[in-house]
């Protein structure tokens, strides 16, 4: 998908100023955090479940090549294939030339944020294919023709109405005054329209929330059971994972289960947690003829051995998303692209390059929220600040904000001219707002102004009266 | 307690220095009160924290090495800021992970340096303060105080001590006020709607005054409250423990 995330400004406008996704937004935080949170003090060895699923991870990006090699040769002993995909394009191609093979005409698909990154549904539609999004919320948005704005919950940006307005506009084989108004009518729609797709489609395409490298296996979870179906119906079986997915042993799967479910909507276990290990073997009484794992780098390895490989462990289970006070202020279409929140703040950039995406480390205040509630404990603050020094010594973003920095540097490196610099301002703008306490303008000012008043200072600093009384030592 | 008073520097922070200079006043007469020697170098600006955020490490470290180099005298270090005490606690060790000498002297100042609630509530351990301040209030846990620091419990415990003064608790104490340092003035739309969410809660409390321990959150809530026209007074916690209000304006509002 294009990135929109250099227009990061302009997006958080359309955001604040868009009514429906501001009412959307509001009840967020009684979501899923709420939830988290009655998960949390159900299960008192949560912190230690959180270090042990970090140092599974860890361990296998320490040993990453050897991890992946592991589960490929797995894969094959159990009749499957893997493409080894450096980039988007060479996924899209691997894709598209399994599709191509198996003749296919309808491809069902799975939720799958690598789907998004590689954009596998224009390409799939340029070629003649027609993809289905069947997990409810990628249903509506595919419908709608918009991007996810979260990762775990890709339509919380939407109302019922606007769902019940896309269903009759695309569902026109249904009478077009039927009621719409119950969630569970648009529910029973949704499942009836999907079902005709399940049983048709040539080709299933799912992401992988693990790849076992032990048996070759992929863990997939879910809350509707369309992963399934997406898995067990159609001929042909296509896994798209990025390479950070693999972890070592089945057991490892578990242990990092037990952290996901619970940090992304409070419940102990997704609905449907599934397993599959290559095709259908002749004993068995369904399954797809043929099983492909695409594996994804697309600037993963760059990563790796860098500042930023913490973030690898990231499991996707939205948690930092849902607890960032700014993706609840804007949502996660302003971001521009595939990812949202603290993770995406960090991913972005480091996956579509930093010149494009400058805002995005920036539009953080570092509240910490994020890694508190981060399973893998990945330090995401300490990663938005690297990426702002990278920006910094790159000369990335706007010069009038660096100068003024380095200007205040300079005063801040001088303390007796600071003194002295501070003692005519402060003494300044005291005597200008002597009168209110406060001023709601004032030059230069403006980011702060447009909003809110901003205290007059008393007058004189801390120091000159300290200075005054004889307090004072060098 | 040792027969000669702990000596502490005080580190004034520049909001207190700048803005509200009656807060950092409070601080010396509350460590006064628990038996501390209180000096205040003059070779202090800032903690560096804007740069350090800003990815101007260079300047962060700097101001840093300024900062160990004027506080090397002291038993301690205490300042009326969990966000400053953060930088210097937290992120000073991590600006000299490759100078060893300057990581020694930074762990040591990292060491000796408090937060003043946490200062007077878990290290000093004086007598209880004590006071009167008839109101009701409610606490905004700052980020970094929060959760670098673990600053929770601390101002409260010493609050406890002030007769007449209700603490009425909102949903969100610990959600970020959306000031961020640079962030409230790059993103303003976004610290706007950060901010509303928290005047919105504050209000829902029905408390008459906002306390804190962080001049920069404190100045944005009240910016916030004041433009849109609510009367609660915002306070730094150490002005109502010291017992200070009367003498010196809340933020925001004229000097007395």
């Amino acid at each position: 998908m294009d990135s929109t995330a250099h227009a990061f400004k302009n997006n958080v406008r359309t955001a604040l100023d868009d009514g429906k996704l501001q009412t959307a937004l509001k009840l967020f935080p009684e979501g899923f955090p709420v939830k988290r949170r009655l998960a949390m003090d159900r299960l008192p060895e949560f912190d230690a479940l959180r270090d042990a699923a970090r140092d599974i991870k860890n361990h296998t990006l320490a040993h990453l090549d050897h991890y992946l090699e592991r589960f490929e040769s797995k894969v094959i002993d159990s009749g499957g294939q893997v493409h080894w995909c450096p980039d988007a394009e060479s996924a899209r191609q691997t894709v598209l030339a399994i599709c191509r093979d198996a003749g296919a005409k309808t491809v069902t698909k799975g939720k799958s944020m690598i789907g998004e990154e590689i954009a596998i549904n224009e390409s799939l539609e340029k070629a003649g294919l027609r993809p289905v999004e069947t997990d409810l919320g990628e249903y509506i948005i595919q419908l709608r023709h918009e991007p996810p704005s979260h990762i775990i919950a890709p339509a919380i940006h939407l109302s019922k109405d606007q769902v019940a307005e896309a269903f009759r506009k695309q569902h026109t084989h249904l009478p077009a005054d039927r009621p719409l108004e119950e969630p569970a009518v648009l529910l029973d729609e949704a499942r009836a329209v999907l079902r005709r797709e399940f049983l048709a489609a040539d080709v299933g395409i799912t992401g992988a929330n693990m790849l076992v490298a032990e048996t070759g296996s992929m863990v997939l979870v879910t809350n509707e059971g369309n992963g399934d179906l997406t898995q067990t119906l159609p001929r042909v079986q296509i896994v798209i994972a990025s390479i950070e997915k693999v972890v070592p042993t089945l057991e490892d799967a578990t242990t990092i289960l037990r952290v996901l479910a619970r940090s992304a909507t409070g419940q102990e276990m997704s609905v449907y947690t599934t397993f599959t290990t290559g095709p259908k073997r002749p004993e068995d009484l369904d399954g797809p003829e043929a099983y492909h794992v695409v594996l994804l780098d697309n600037g993963r390895t760059k990563m790796l051995g860098s500042e930023f490989q913490d973030m690898l462990r990231c499991i996707r289970c939205g948690a930092c998303i849902n607890h960032c006070p700014v993706y609840g202020a804007i949502g996660g279409h302003a971001y521009g692209w595939v990812y949202s929140g603290p993770m995406g703040a960090v991913l972005i950039p480091n996956l579509i390059g930093v010149e494009a995406t400058a805002d995005l480390p920036n539009a953080s205040t570092l509240c910490g929220r994020c890694e508190d509630v981060c399973p893998m404990r990945i330090p995401l603050p300490r990663m938005l600040r690297q990426l702002r020094a990278h920006q910094f010594s790159r000369n990335i973003g706007p010069s009038s904000q660096r100068y003024g920095l380095r200007a205040w540097a300079f005063l801040a490196r001088r303390p007796a001219l600071y003194r002295l610099a501070m003692r005519l301002g402060v003494g300044t703008l005291g005597a200008w707002g002597r009168r209110r306490g406060r001023f709601r303008s004032l030059p230069l000012a403006g980011g702060w102004t447009r909003s809110r008043d901003l205290a007059a200072p008393a007058g004189q600093t801390f120091q000159q009266q300290w200075s005054a009384r004889g307090g004072a030592r060098s | 307690m040792s027969p000669s008073p702990a000596r502490v520097g005080l580190f004034v922070t520049c909001l207190v220095d700048l803005m509200r200079p009656a807060v950092g006043f409070a601080a010396v007469k509350l460590l006064e009160d628990a038996g501390c020697a209180v000096s205040v170098p003059l070779a202090q600006t800032c903690c560096g924290q804007p740069a350090f955020n800003s990815g101007d490490n260079a300047d962060a470290a700097a101001l840093a090495r300024q900062v160990i180099d004027a506080f090397v005298d002291y038993d301690y270090v205490v300042a009326p800021s969990g966000s400053c005490c953060g930088t210097i606690k937290v992120h000073y060790p991590e600006l000299f992970a490759d100078d060893p000498e300057m990581l020694e002297r930074a762990r040591d100042m990292a060491a000796r340096t408090y937060e003043l609630t946490t200062f007077l509530n878990d290290i000093i351990k004086a007598a209880p303060v004590e006071g009167r301040f008839e109101r009701v209030a409610t606490y905004h846990d700052s980020c970094s105080g929060l959760r670098e620091l673990g600053i929770k419990t601390q101002p409260r415990a010493l609050l406890a001590g002030i007769a007449g003064l209700e603490i009425r608790e909102m949903h969100t104490a610990e959600t970020c006020c959306g000031f961020g340092g640079l962030f409230c003035v790059k993103y303003p739309g976004i610290s706007e709607k950060m901010v509303d969410v928290k005047a919105d809660d504050i209000i829902a409390t029905g408390a008459e005054v906002l306390l804190g321990g962080d001049m920069g959150c404190l100045m944005n809530m009240a910016g916030r409250l004041q433009r849109r026209g609510v009367a609660i007074e915002v306070r730094h916690v150490a002005e109502v423990l010291a017992g200070t209000t009367d003498t010196a304006a809340s933020i925001g509002e004229a000097q007395k």
